[in-house]
């Protein structure tokens, strides 16, 4: 008898699933035609990468390697130099690989100067694999990005010309090691 | 000459050559709805999961189907070095053969019907018991273990499936008194539709109807999730078209069959005036049906279902045969 | 036409029956098999027994050579069985059988010979509900006695399935 309760009851529930299921034809469809209507993305959404600039305008990164070491795969490529007229680091090229990269953002968490950074942006297909490897001067931008006050050199106890030592900022000149006051 | 050409067409030769034209245009129909029957399948299971489907290619994403075809001839038939190569390229083509053969014996409107032999039903199960060999001969040529599981499920499957399939429609076949499916439509016509007095024979005939197809939740030879593909999982390009054509040739039969057993044909209001707008809306229900209950229902276990085969529904035919012949021998005294 | 039919179905009749044996390949021989059961239904159809032919396919393409088939696929037969079934096949091995064949066969032939008095098939059809007559009227007892027969391999067969727990 329970048996057949079972079995009476296993087909009502199949029944029901089934008219369940037909109910949804008359709800609202719950995806966009997604090229013709953008889905909303977050800001801090991590898509392509950029390279920021100064609020000065000059580039922030300082070619420190730190991203490129941070890379769980590897496509990030830079060669540090200096420029001869005020000593400031900058990368000689900055090369990053789309096809491997995986959008971590953990570039961007190692980042001491808020150079590299993510952005909403994920239309990144392309034809040709090799025009995925994106060098510098597709990497940067015109502006700030998320960060629009910041200044690494400013900030940093680096001599630069136009600022020595002890002159950025909240930082106390520097200690002559050779006296003997405290 | 003009007049041997006359002497030629004869009334005779003349019908034969119209009756001829009718099967090829009955086919030309049937492998063109079945092949929009794809199209329906992924629009309706998007409506019911809440998505929009194929809508790029023409209106609605009508031609969605024409461009899947186009691929699919230009894909790369490729055959695996290890198969058996007759049965290989046999199985498809017995796929699809045997579901366009079945589709023959049905009566669609008064005058229109490929063919109607007497025994127009055990033809139907003739048919349909060849049609396991086409999964068959594929998931064991294939050499393949998904394949040959697929294989030996779908055969276990169909069998099983195919002795009460033919117990459940023998209620119909007592009550008409013929084998004859135009005979069984014209009798519901002036008695009354099938569903009716042989409702647990219908409630048999649609599990037997998805378990031949091979459709979910019965689809356990082909379960993607457990098998890969079942028996096609080696095959490509068109022969997997076939296959795959096939599927949907079966459903679009059984959706007929179950049309002209059990509700009455082309039969309904003014169907003296549009038959064939009659048979084509039922047989467009069962169609959608076949697919809400895939959009429903999950796979049962393979045991399970086999279980459910011999303990519940061949027991509900016997007793539905019984009960209809003894119903039959009262009414009769 | 229908002779025809029946002598170009008992050809191929015949020629599969031939490949079924003479077929190294277990899986080929079986489809040769279905051939032939296949193009002996069509005989009946041909000799006015459509009921006869359509419970041939049924019952034996449709149902016991799937279970044949079935097993022969869960065998797992490679080249090897090829190979010894090939040796298997030399003259030494099949020239005696077929000389006795080929008596009784002779013989056969000298017996139904003379019988002119035999009627001619085909001239009449026979239907489900002839052959229902038949069954359930002159050969009831025997179709009872079949009856019994399956309902002991049924349960003999439930009892060799049945789990020992």
């Amino acid at each position: 008898m329970s048996q057949t309760l079972a079995i009476l009851h296993g087909i009502w529930t199949q029944f029901r699933s089934i008219g369940m299921i037909f109910m949804h034809s008359f709800r609202p469809r719950n995806v966009i035609s997604y090229p013709e209507v953008k889905p909303p993305v977050p800001p801090r959404y991590r898509g392509r990468i950029v390279l920021t600039r100064d609020p000065d305008g000059d580039e922030r990164c300082v070619a420190c390697n730190l991203c490129a070491v941070a890379c769980p795969v590897g496509c990030i490529s830079l060669q540090k130099a200096e420029r001869p007229e005020d000593g400031r680091w900058y990368p000689e090229f900055f090369r990053i690989n789309f096809s491997r990269c995986i959008f971590c953002g953990l570039c961007e968490e190692a980042c001491p100067t808020n150079a590299i950074q993510l952005t909403p942006d994920y239309e990144l297909c392309e034809y040709d694999r090799q025009n995925l490897v994106y060098e510098k001067e597709h990497l940067q931008i015109a502006g700030p990005g998320k960060y629009h006050d910041y200044n690494f050199y400013r900030v940093a106890g680096m001599s630069i010309t136009g600022k020595g030592k002890g002159q950025a900022l909240n930082e106390d000149a520097p200690i002559d090691v050779k006296s003997l006051l405290p | 000459m003009f007049e041997r050409i006359q002497e030629l067409l004869s009334p005779v030769v003349l019908a034969a050559i119209w009756a001829a034209c009718k099967a090829i245009i009955i086919l030309l129909t049937l492998v063109v709805s079945a092949a929009w029957m794809i199209w329906l399948e992924r629009r309706l299971l998007a409506l019911w999961q809440d998505r929009y489907g194929p809508n790029r290619v023409g209106p609605f994403g009508l031609g969605q189907v024409i461009a899947d075809m186009i691929k699919i001839f230009f894909k790369e038939d490729w055959m695996p070095p290890f198969v058996d190569k007759f049965t290989f390229v046999l199985a498809p083509f017995l796929a699809m053969m045997f579901m366009m053969l079945a589709f023959a014996l049905i009566p669609i409107t008064p005058n229109w019907g490929v063919f109607a032999p007497d025994l127009g039903m055990l033809l139907f199960f003739a048919i349909a018991g060849l049609a396991v060999y086409a999964v068959m001969l594929g998931g064991w040529s294939s050499n393949s273990k998904y394949s040959l599981l697929g294989g030996l499920r779908s055969t276990a499957q169909t069998i099983s499936y195919e002795v009460f399939m033919g117990i459940s429609l023998m209620g119909i076949v007592a009550q008409a008194g013929t084998f004859n499916l135009r005979e069984i439509v014209l009798w519901q016509e002036q008695h009354i539709w099938f569903v009716i007095p042989q409702f647990f024979g219908f409630l048999v005939w649609c599990l037997a109807g998805i378990a031949v197809t091979h459709r979910t939740p019965f689809d356990l030879p082909e379960a993607e999730s457990e098998l890969a593909a079942g028996y096609h999982t080696e095959y490509s390009g068109m022969k997997f078209g076939m296959f795959f054509v096939g599927e949907y040739v079966g459903i679009v039969m059984v959706s007929g069959l179950t049309t002209a057993l059990f509700f009455g044909g082309w039969d309904g209001p003014f169907s003296e005036h549009v038959p064939f707008l009659w048979f084509a809306i039922k047989c467009f229900i069962f169609m959608s049906g076949f697919i809400l209950l895939r959009a429903a229902l999950p796979r049962p276990r393979y045991d399970h279902m086999m279980s459910f085969a011999w303990k519940i529904c061949l027991p509900l035919s016997l007793i539905n045969l019984l009960a209809t012949a003894g119903i039959m021998l009262w009414a009769g005294n | 036409m229908v002779e025809f039919a029946f002598y170009v179905a008992s050809t191929v009749a015949l020629f599969s029956t031939v490949m079924v044996v003479v077929n190294t390949h277990p899986v080929h021989a079986l489809l040769y098999l279905v051939l032939s059961l296949l193009s002996v239904a069509m005989v009946f159809f041909t000799l006015g027994a459509p009921f006869a032919g359509a419970l041939e396919v049924i019952v034996y393409a449709g149902a016991i050579m799937v279970l044949f088939v079935f097993v022969v696929m869960m065998l797992n037969l490679g080249r090897k069985t090829v190979e010894q079934e090939r040796a298997w096949l030399k003259a030494s091995g099949w020239i005696g059988p077929l000389v006795l064949s080929l008596i009784l066969l002779v013989q056969l032939v000298l017996v139904l010979a003379p019988m002119s008095h035999l009627t001619p098939a085909g001239t009449q059809i026979i239907d489900a509900k002839t052959i229902g007559i038949a069954l359930f009227g002159p050969y009831l007892l025997a179709v009872e006695l079949a009856s019994t027969l399956l309902l002991a391999g049924l349960v003999a067969a439930y009892h060799l399935g049945r789990h020992e727990d």
